[in-house]
Parts: C-alpha cells; sequence; structure tokens
C-alpha cells in the first residue's frame, strides 16, 4: 500500500482540514491566547470575561492564524476548568473554531481534558524525554489514541538541547522511541528544536541560530515525514528595544530556517521585515550574527544597530574612544563598565608585555585605580563599580590561561597571581542565614580594589569559618547577616576567635547589624577591632586602613576607643528610661470596644495554595525604594531618578533592573509560590492568640511593649488586635508565606559562571523585591476577596507602600513581634514546607531567601508597632507559656531583652 | 473464513438496509415489544427496536435472513442505541450488556447458515454503534454554548460496554455510524483501541459520518474532509456517509473521501429525502440508478442502505454492484 518514496502529510483540523506539505507555506501558530504570551487574555480568563477572551481567539485567526495555541497555565487559574471552558465556547464559534487547536500546557491533566472536549485533530503542545521514557511513552500512546498530533521539545533527562549534537541526540531518540515503540504516525511528530538568542556576548550563544537551523535541516533529512517549529522572537531577545534589528533577525532567521525545514512557528506577524527588504548592510550584519559567519559579528551588529535605531531617534554611539591609545581604551571600559572590546584590549596588551600577569598589574590596576578613586569621591556609584568588576573578571578569565602557561614553562619563577593582592578577606554569611546581597556586593568592590576575596558562601557555620582563616591566612574575617539570631552567631564567632587567639580584624555588616549592637555586644568580646560596616563605598576604606601596615596599630587603637566611648554612652542612655513589669503593661493594654468592633468573617476558612504564579502580576506592586537602597543609593522612588547626585546612576540601575525583570517575567525565570489560611481565633490570658484550624488548635505568642508610655498611650501587643475569648465574639486571624525565591541561586550562580556580580546580585535583589510585592499582593487579595472586609479598596501602589490599607500583615522577625519562634507555629499551622516547599532555617531564616511570611490581622483598629526592649520578666512569662526553657527563649529574644 | 480486507480489494461489499423500516412492517404493539420479560416494566418500551433482540428474536432473523439473500455481505446488527446514555429514556441501562450480546449473536446465526450454504460469499456482522442521543461538542442549550450534556468520558465508558458485548456476541466488524458529532465518534474508536488492547484482540472498523444538510458539513459543523482527518488516526476498514441524505446528495461528500482517504469508502444513503410524511419512497430501481454513479466514478468499496431502504432496494444495488470493480485503495494521498 506504501512506497518509500511515499510522502505522508501532517494533518490537522478544525472544522476545516489544515494540510501541511511541501506546498503549504510556513504555518503560523497563534498565541495571543496563551496566558503566558498575552497578558490582556490572561487577565480576561481570571476576570471571567470569557467573551473578550473569544474575541481575541477570533481577531487571531482573522489575522491569519493557522492554528491558536491555548495556554492556561497560571497560578491564579484552575487551568483545567478554563482550558475545558474557553475550548467549549470556541467549538460554538465557528469563525474561530475552522481552525486547529494546539493545547498548550506544561501540565498532563489539563492537555487530557483538552483532547477531550475537541473533536477536530488537535496538536498537543508538547511532551518530552525530560521526566524520562516511561512517561513519554505513556503520553504518546494517549495522545494518539485521543487522535492528535505531538509537538515535541528537545529536552531530555539531562536537559534541553542547547547545541547541534543534543538537538540531533535528543529528537533522533525521541523520533525513534515514538515511531517504533509507540506506533506513532511520524508525520504527526512536530519538533520544537529550542531557539535560543544569539548575539548576547556570550560565545556559548554564538551559534544558537545557526545551530538551530543546521538541526532543523538534519531532522527533515533524516527523521522522515515529521515537522519543526520553534518559537522565532527568541533569537532577537537580546535586542529588545530596537524593533528594526529585531524584525530584520525574525525575517533572516525564518528565511533560513525555513529553507532548512522548519514549516511551522510562533512568529507575530507585525514583528517581521519583508526579507527582501532588508537595507544590504543591514542584512549583511544581521546574516553574520544569524548564520556565525564571522568572530565580531556580535559587536558589529551591536554597532550598527546603535545607527539603525527606528527612524525616530536618529541615535548614534560616539564610538571615537576606539581611536585612543590602547590604556585609554581600556580605563574607559573599566570605568564605563562596556565588556564588548575589554578581551581584543587585553589582547593587544598581553602582545606588549614578556610576562602576561603584567597586563593585570599594570594596564588593567590603572584602570581599576581610577574607577577607586572616582567610587571613592562619590563620582561613582555602587552599581557602576560592580559593572567594572565584570569587565574585570573577563579580562582577567581571558588572561588567566596564558598565565598558567606561563607559570609551567618557567617554574622556578613561580609567579602567582594572589601574592600581589593587597589582602585576602574571608567573607560569609553565618549560620542560618540566607541573605548574601550585601555580602556579595562588598565582596565585588573589594575584590575590584585587588582584594582577593575567599567567599565561603551563606549558612557558613562557625568552625568552618575558623578553620578557612586559618588555613587560607586571610587577613581579615567579615560576616553579613540579615536576621536577628544571626546577631548572637557573630557574637559567638567573635568568642571563638578570642578563644583561638586570633589577631585579625573582623567586620560585620547586613540589614540588623548596627553599630549600637557591634559595640556593644560585638566588640567586648575580641581583642583585635570590631567594625561595623554597613556601607560597600566605606568598605574599601576600613579594610584600606585595617591592612596598612604603617598606620594600622594607631587605627585599631582609635577603633576600640570610639567603640568603648559608644558602648557607654549606650549603655548610659538606655538606663534613663523607664520599664513596666509585664502586668503593668498587660494592664494598659490597647483595648477595643468588642461589642462594637466591626468583625467580618472570612469568606473562605481554611488553607489555601498559590503554585505557577505569574510574576508579572507583581509587577505593579513592587516597591523599588528599598532595591536602590540595597545598591547603596538613597532616595525614594521615582523621584530618586532624577536626584541631583544619584539620578544618572540611579535611572541606569533601574534600566538594567527593569531588562532582567522583563527576562524574568519572559522566560519564567523565578519560580512563585504561596499558601495563606484564615481562621477562627480569639485572644486567651492576655496575650495568646489561639487559633482553630483543621490541622488542630494552635496558639501565636505575641509580645508586649513594656516601655513606660505617657499617659494615654498603651503598651501594644498584637493579641490586643484579635477578641479575647470572654468578650464572646468570635474573630479570625490569617497567616501566610509567600516565595518568590525558587530559581534564584541557580540563576546567581549561572551569571556569576560568567563573571557577571552584577547580574547575579541584580537578581536576587530583585526577587526579594518581588517576594514583598508578592506579599502585599497577597494581602490585597486576602482584603478583598478571601477575607472580604475591605472589599471596596481602591488603593494606588503607593498607598499601599505607604500602608494606608484597613488591617496588617506583621512578620516574625519584625519590630512588633520580633520573636522567630513564631514561624514555627506558622510553618506548623499551615504546613509551608510541604506544601510550597520553603523551609526554615536552624536560625529560623526562610528558604529560599526571597521568601515573606506572617499574620494577617483584619482589624480596623490593628496597627504596626515597634516591639523595643522588654525586661526578663516578660521573657520568663514567655518561656513559661510557650513551655521552653528560659535559657532558650532568651536566646531567641536576646536583641530585645533589656540590658 | 476469508479476511474481509482481502475481499475488500476484490468485490464491492454490499452492507444491508434499513432495520427500523422492515421492523415497522411487523407493527409490533406495546405488549410485544414487552414480551413476557418486561411486562410489568415501568415505562413504555414501544418504539425500543433495540429491545426487541430480546423480546422478538425471531423477527430479527427474519430481516437478517431477508437481506442476506437480497445479497447483502455484511448485515448490522439491532444496536443502534444500545449504550446506557440511549437507553436512559427506557431505563435499561442495565440492559446494555444483554442487549448487545444477543443482536450480536442471533445477527451472527444468521449470517453462518449463509455462508456454510455459500462458502464463496462469507457473510459478516457488522455491531452498530450509533451516536447516542447527546453530542460532547455541543450544547442543547442555546442560551449557554459552553454547557455540554455528555463528556468524553461518559461516552467512553458507555462505548466500551457496547463493545465489548458486541464482540462477546460474535461481530465481525465495528460499525461506528451516523457520526453526527466527530467527538462521539472519537470516544467510540477510544474506546474501542481500549478494549482492543485489553482483550489483545484485532477487529475492523468502519466509521460513517452523517453530512445533514446543503451545506455539506457534519451536523457539528465540520467539512467532509475535517471530519476523515479528525477520525483517521485508528486503522480502518472503511470511512463514509449514511443516512440525512438520498444517494444523489451524497456524491460530491463521497468524492472527497475517495480523493483523501487511504481506507476503504462506503456508503449507505437513504432512499432518497423524506416525503410530507416522513415515508421514503425512492424506488429500488431509482436509488439503484443514483447508486450507479457511485460505481461509475470508482467511489466506493462498500455501499448499501439506510433508512427507508427494503431488501429490494439491496437486490437492486447488488446485481448492480456486481458489474464494477472497487475503488482501489491507498493510491492516494
Amino acid at each position: 500500500m506504501s512506497s518509500k518514496k511515499e510522502r505522508r502529510y501532517l494533518k490537522l483540523s478544525g472544522l476545516e482540514p489544515m494540510i501541511v506539505s511541501e506546498n503549504t507555506n510556513f504555518i503560523n501558530v497563534g498565541e495571543r491566547t496563551n496566558v503566558a504570551g498575552s497578558r490582556k487574555f490572561l487577565r480576561l480568563v481570571k476576570e471571567e470575561k470569557f467573551d473578550e477572551a473569544l474575541d481575541i481567539a477570533r481577531h487571531q485567526v482573522e489575522g491569519g492564524a493557522q492554528v491558536i495555541d491555548i495556554n492556561m497555565d497560571d497560578g491564579l487559574i484552575d487551568g483545567k476548568e478554563a482550558m475545558v471552558r474557553f475550548l467549549n465556547l470556541i467549538m460554538a464559534e465557528p469563525d474561530i473554531a475552522r481552525v486547529p487547536i494546539m493545547i498548550d500546557s506544561s501540565k498532563w491533566e489539563i492537555i487530557e481534558a483538552g483532547l477531550q472536549v475537541v473533536q477536530g485533530k488537535c496538536v498537543v503542545n508538547s511532551i518530552s524525554l525530560k521526566e524520562g521514557e516511561e512517561e513519554f511513552i505513556a503520553h504518546a500512546k494517549s495522545i494518539k489514541r485521543y487522535g492528535a498530533a505531538v509537538i515535541v521539545m528537545a529536552f531530555d533527562e539531562v536537559g534541553q538541547a542547547d547545541n547541534y549534537e543534543r538537538r540531533i541526540e535528543i529528537s533522533k531518540r525521541s523520533y525513534d522511541v515514538l515511531v517504533n515503540q509507540v506506533k506513532f504516525p511520524p508525520e504527526d511528530i512536530i519538533f520544537d528544536l529550542n531557539i535560543f538568542p544569539v548575539a548576547t556576548g556570550m560565545e556559548e550563544h554564538r551559534k544558537n541560530a545557526i545551530d538551530f537551523i543546521e538541526a532543523t535541516r538534519w531532522v527533515r533529512e533524516n527523521l522522515p515525514h515529521c515537522s519543526v517549529s520553534g518559537g522565532v522572537s527568541n533569537v532577537s531577545f537580546s535586542f529588545r528595544g530596537n524593533n528594526t534589528v529585531r524584525e530584520a533577525m525574525h525575517s533572516v532567521f525564518l528565511y533560513h530556517a525555513i529553507k532548512a525545514g522548519m514549516n511551522m512557528g510562533i512568529v507575530n506577524p507585525a514583528m517581521l521585515e519583508v526579507y527582501d527588504d532588508i537595507p544590504k548592510d543591514l542584512l549583511e550584519h544581521v546574516e553574520d550574527v544569524i548564520l556565525d559567519r564571522r568572530d565580531d559579528a556580535t559587536e558589529r551588529l551591536l554597532d550598527f544597530a546603535e545607527t539603525v535605531k527606528g527612524v525616530k531617534k536618529e541615535q548614534t554611539v560616539d564610538l571615537s574612544w576606539r581611536e585612543e591609545p590602547l590604556q585609554n581604551r581600556i580605563t574607559r571600559a573599566l570605568v564605563k563598565g562596556i565588556d564588548q572590546y575589554i578581551v581584543e584590549d587585553v589582547e593587544e596588551a598581553r602582545q606588549h608585555v614578556d610576562k602576561t600577569i603584567s597586563v593585570i598589574e599594570g594596564n588593567l590596576m590603572i584602570g581599576m585605580d581610577v574607577v577607586g578613586d572616582l567610587f571613592g569621591s562619590g563620582k561613582m556609584f555602587l552599581p557602576q563599580v560592580v559593572k567594572s568588576a565584570r569587565v574585570m573578571k573577563k579580562a582577567v578569565a581571558y588572561l588567566l590561561p596564558f598565565i598558567e602557561e606561563e607559570k609551567k614553562n618557567s617554574s622556578e619563577t613561580s609567579l602567582s597571581t594572589e601574592s600581589d593582592s593587597n589582602g585576602r578577606i574571608l567573607m560569609a554569611t553565618v549560620k542560618g542565614d540566607v541573605h548574601d546581597i550585601g555580602k556579595n556586593i562588598v565582596s565585588v568592590v573589594l575584590g575590584c580594589n585587588n582584594y582577593e576575596i575567599v567567599d565561603l558562601g551563606v549558612m557558613v557555620p562557625p568552625e568552618k569559618i575558623i578553620q578557612t582563616a586559618i588555613d587560607e591566612k586571610v587577613d581579615i574575617i567579615g560576616l553579613s547577616g540579615l536576621i536577628t539570631p544571626s546577631l548572637d552567631e557573630m557574637v559567638y564567632l567573635a568568642k571563638e576567635m578570642e578563644r583561638k587567639n586570633f589577631d585579625i580584624p573582623l567586620l560585620i555588616g547586613g540589614a540588623t547589624t548596627s553599630k549600637a549592637h557591634t559595640a556593644v555586644k560585638i566588640d567586648p568580646q575580641y581583642k583585635n577591632a570590631v567594625v561595623h560596616v554597613n556601607d560597600a563605598s566605606r568598605a574599601v576604606t576600613v579594610v584600606g586602613d585595617l591592612l596598612n601596615k604603617r598606620s594600622n596599630q594607631k587605627y585599631v587603637g582609635d577603633l576600640k576607643e570610639n567603640y568603648s566611648k559608644f558602648r557607654e554612652g549606650f549603655l548610659k542612655r538606655t538606663k534613663r528610661k523607664e520599664y513596666l513589669t509585664i502586668e503593668g503593661a498587660r494592664k494598659n493594654k490597647y483595648s477595643i470596644d468588642w461589642q462594637t468592633s466591626e468583625i467580618i468573617k472570612p469568606n473562605t476558612l481554611g488553607v489555601q495554595v498559590i503554585e505557577e504564579f505569574d510574576l508579572q502580576k507583581l509587577e505593579p506592586y513592587i516597591d523599588w525604594s528599598p532595591f536602590f537602597r540595597s545598591w547603596d543609593l538613597h532616595g525614594k522612588y521615582p523621584a530618586i531618578l532624577t536626584d541631583k547626585v544619584v539620578g544618572e546612576q540611579a535611572t541606569s540601575l533601574y534600566k538594567d533592573a527593569r531588562e532582567l525583570l522583563q527576562k524574568v517575567f519572559d522566560e519564567k525565570l523565578l519560580g512563585a509560590k504561596a499558601i495563606y489560611g484564615l481562621f477562627e481565633a480569639n485572644t486567651i490570658n492576655d496575650d495568646d492568640i489561639e487559633v482553630i484550624s483543621e490541622q488542630g488548635n494552635f496558639r501565636f505568642r505575641t509580645l508586649r511593649q513594656q516601655l513606660k508610655k505617657h499617659a494615654g498611650k498603651p503598651n501594644f501587643a498584637l493579641a490586643d488586635f484579635v477578641a479575647p475569648k470572654e468578650s464572646g465574639v468570635q474573630d479570625y486571624i490569617g497567616s501566610f508565606c509567600v516565595t518568590t525565591g525558587f530559581g534564584t541561586r541557580e540563576l546567581a550562580e549561572a551569571f556569576e559562571a560568567d563573571h557577571d556580580d552584577y547580574n547575579s546580585i541584580m537578581i536576587k535583589a530583585l526577587a526579594d523585591r518581588l517576594a514583598e510585592a508578592f506579599a502585599e499582593y497577597l494581602h490585597k487579595k486576602v482584603r478583598i476577596e478571601d477575607w472580604g472586609y475591605a472589599r471596596g479598596e481602591t488603593l494606588s501602589n503607593d498607598e499601599l507602600i505607604k500602608e494606608e490599607y484597613k488591617g496588617i500583615r506583621p512578620a516574625p522577625g519584625y519590630p512588633a513581634c520580633p520573636d522567630h519562634l513564631e514561624k514555627i507555629t506558622i510553618w506548623e499551622l499551615l504546613q509551608v514546607k510541604e506544601n510550597i516547599g520553603v523551609e526554615l532555617t536552624e536560625s529560623l531564616a526562610m528558604w529560599p531567601a526571597a521568601s515573606v511570611s506572617g499574620y494577617y490581622f483584619g482589624n480596623p483598629e490593628a496597627r504596626y508597632f515597634g516591639l523595643g526592649k522588654m525586661k526578663e520578666d516578660q521573657v520568663k512569662d514567655f518561656s513559661e507559656r510557650k513551655n521552653i526553657d528560659f535559657e532558650y527563649a532568651k536566646k531567641w529574644l536576646n536583641p530585645n531583652i533589656l540590658e | 473464513m476469508k479476511d474481509i480486507q482481502k475481499i475488500l480489494e476484490e468485490r464491492i461489499l454490499i452492507l444491508d438496509g434499513a432495520m427500523g423500516t422492515m421492523l415497522q412492517r411487523y407493527k409490533f404493539t406495546e405488549e410485544d415489544f414487552r414480551g413476557e420479560r418486561f411486562k410489568d416494566w415501568p415505562v413504555p418500551v414501544q418504539g425500543n427496536n433495540d429491545l426487541l433482540s430480546i423480546t422478538q428474536p425471531e423477527a430479527l432473523k427474519e430481516v437478517h435472513r431477508l437481506y442476506f439473500e437480497a445479497g447483502a455481505d455484511i448485515v448490522e446488527t439491532n444496536t443502534f442505541s444500545g449504550t446506557t446514555i440511549a437507553m436512559a429514556d427506557y431505563e435499561m441501562e442495565e440492559l446494555v450488556y444483554e442487549l448487545n450480546y444477543e443482536s450480536a449473536k442471533i445477527a451472527k446465526e444468521v449470517a453462518d447458515e449463509f455462508t456454510a450454504k455459500e462458502p464463496h460469499k462469507p457473510r459478516f456482522v457488522a455491531g452498530s454503534i450509533g451516536p447516542t442521543n447527546r453530542t460532547a461538542s455541543m450544547s442543547p442549550d442555546v442560551n449557554d454554548p459552553g454547557y455540554r450534556a455528555v463528556t468524553f468520558d461518559e461516552l467512553r465508558i458507555a462505548y466500551k460496554q457496547q463493545v465489548e458485548a458486541l464482540i462477546d456476541g460474535g461481530a465481525d466488524i465495528l460499525l461506528v455510524e451516523t457520526v453526527f458529532d466527530t467527538l462521539n465518534a472519537k470516544a467510540a474508536l477510544f474506546a474501542i483501541e481500549e478494549v482492543k488492547e485489553e482483550k489483545d484482540i484485532d477487529i475492523p472498523i468502519m466509521i460513517s459520518g452523517t453530512i445533514t444538510d446543503a451545506s455539506g458539513r457534519t451536523l457539528s459543523g465540520q467539512t467532509a474532509e475535517a471530519f476523515l482527518i479528525s477520525v483517521s488516526h485508528i486503522p480502518m476498514l472503511s470511512v463514509g456517509f449514511n443516512c440525512a441524505l438520498g444517494a444523489n446528495q451524497l456524491t460530491p461528500h463521497l468524492e472527497v473521501l475517495a480523493q483523501k482517504a487511504n481506507f476503504g469508502i462506503s456508503a449507505h444513503p437513504n432512499a432518497g429525502l423524506p416525503n410530507a410524511f416522513g415515508e421514503y419512497d425512492e424506488t429500488p430501481e431509482e436509488m439503484a440508478e443514483q447508486i450507479k454513479e457511485y460505481l461509475e466514478k470508482n467511489l466506493v468499496n462498500i455501499v448499501g442502505g439506510c433508512c427507508g431502504t427494503t431488501p429490494e432496494h439491496i437486490k437492486a444495488i447488488a446485481d448492480l454492484a456486481k458489474e464494477y470493480k472497487p475503488r482501489v485503495v491507498g493510491v492516494t494521498v
């Protein structure tokens, strides 16, 4: 019945047939009906405005989409239900249903639900060998039985195919399994061979386009009857903002990919230039990049791109500095943070020296000195310095192999790069703590100033810090921490250093550290200098002074003196304040009239989980001011962007941040999850809140202000905001944990591997902002929907940041409830770890770091306050209430206990 | 017995004609439908033709015999409504297995009689699988287009029961027919594949859609080719059309299938369009004359009749078809 020459075509159907043959043009798949691809569509689905969502589908079909991709993968949508509902509605619209459907989901149950409601022959998007052959075969078998074609991603157990060989290897294996084992019709197989960006500046991305094209050719020639597809806009990712170049890149890419056999894909028709209409010069530059025809193709296109940024802006980059002498060019590259030409320039420098190391010690250090001077004089800002460091690292990475080679060749001159550094500094985030943005910034800045950094990372146990300091003969130890328990770790480490008879300075930094704490608690434990440095720009001068062999003895002496005086003053000051006993404080509690107070029963009681949340929704909730603070740029957003001093730098940083943020959104680089619950609750015994949940009864222990207040001012505890049991009024409380941190570490590591500390720090700072934004978003949702006490609320983001909403969401570890121990209660109540995977470290820091947890209090009178210091009697009372050891309680509440 | 696939390549196979039309001739009363066994059944059962496989088996055998005598190679079981979904109207969901099993057994018995008498012309039984009375891709409620009265899984499970019983009763072929909603048919095909796998057997499948009116589309809106593509994932003995239209009106759609399909082509049209009284009055000669066009154009491999056709119609068609070669399967793209 069939001969060898027989051609078998991919045939799909809606109400009408669609056949893909050598005579059909490239099949364009519409993706506006994809919640990940269209924010509007996502919003419409979420608001259940399916009529308008259908309009999007209709416009796509009218606009020429020959297949429509439908995707409902979003954390806040019931994907299965939405998929079925939308497909059912489409089936009733002949002008949409005439084209075939592409059912797109990462969840098999959604795919299967979709297959069960469409009469035509669909395409499943997608399956792959990612989870192994067994699942791959099971799904393929089922798809065959439902009568659909399938997109197979070039992905296997090892990972995504990112070069020519891997693309071939995976597609061949997938094809063989499908055709031979599953008996899947080969014409119903569509390979998505992964289109990745080119011209990113990374060497390993150079062949991304040509590898795809060549792999396409191989697949079409060697795997009979199958098709090749892909999302085209990826290829031009690095030229976002320059549509002229992007459109040309898409056209060139398609031109070659289609010739090689790519026969379907997702292309935005509005982002496509006619191949023949591309100006000759642009075409040449773009083809150089797409086809990887020259080593400098990317640089040349980048330069050229500046000249074709669209007609509106006739903007060209002044490249005249490239004509200047070599040292000027290197210095400029370092000062401006331009890494495009640095390898070329250091190579040129290398040609002029006997020993490669001289390039680092000479040319590069001259440049870095300029950076250091500018930074020291406030003419450069931290983000710029980090960018400079990126250039420096790239240059050094290029030179190192030559240095190693020279070392091998002349064994007696054992020149090591290290011995010429200004000093060796150990940096670590202490045990139990996971926060390292500040530590990394300081490391980078010190690294730029020719200090050698021994970075032990996060959650480093004290023994390891001590041992490494001895083994590596470091000159200074720097400790960082963000949460309050870290303070005790630092004290402990200072004691250990004293015990082991260390005699090197100790630097203390991190958000909860303070000069007061350092002076009062840490400094007395250790004989050498203990310096609180909370500002990266100060770190360089402090370290310089500490290691200056001529003057450091005097400097250390001055420091000890300074801290000692500070300590005395601090202790005197605190003694003047008066404190109440805990009983006295309770008598002065904040009282609400529970008989008239408005208490709203939540619409939904119990625990709810949000998975696969679309981060893009958080964008409006981001509070940018702390982001700038994390880079030592102080001021309020957006005013900071036009600030006279830091405005320019803030704007540039903001631009880079937005760019990375967009990438995070587009490529779903970070995983966001949330869990929250609303419960019946009442206050008992003044300071405890009893919570009734399906898991049983829980108690939140709150702490009460003990500072003696002016007449009429109450001594607050969070328990005051929940109706006491004896009032007979049923009240409620909520609790939550959100994270946007899954994936942060991997991304940061990838950036670091590429010598890109700038983006490594950036991604963490952004993840932190997103976590806060998520907490804000979720609080709003809870206020309006789940608890529903603020249904009519309309607050701007500014008002949200100013906390003008009703009810509060205090977090354990923060001023109103500095006690981290209650996190354990939250974790048990919500089963946080089991449900969303956020864990507590031994110091009760959350991991991933970009996470926020806390309580919801809904009473209109609930407000934020600071606990301040408390007396030992409350600590004792607390330990008895909580049934824990007094010393244990003391350890955890230590930072808040009155001396 | 010779493989039906082989025979299909040698000659045009003749399918039987209407079962309902023939049974009407018996003028069975409510009591006749009930028989002894269902005399106390709580709801009226007159019109439940499938039930006659249990209560009037002799009448069924007689009809099958008449069609075989007229020249049919294949007769259909009396199981058009033999699913829990369609039987719900009569509250006879529990009887589904028995109805299908008995019906297949009766037809098989008669077929075997004829095969024994004429070994050169083996006779086959096609288990008839109807569309049920619900649609999986259309809403019965005009105000709620997203609503569905039946789901894929409900259909799949119902069809699975029917298929198992038909096979157990001795059906040689499964005929998914009068497909007005392709999704229903896909559920039936899915069920058949499951049964084939579970029983580790193979059984030829015929599928036959219904073009409902002059629009040239199925009730669920698909063109002939879209319908073909939507069901082509399962290896089939034949694909075709039946019911709703007379032989003439069916020709252009059969031409589409004949051009595009890699399977045999079947057609069993009605005896013309119904008259004002809902009766089919096209004569055997008139119908045969139209079928002649199929044969001359080489469109079909299997031909028979649907509503209004009788053994006389089938005889006229069979006599004509003997003179023609079947369509050659598999030379298309």
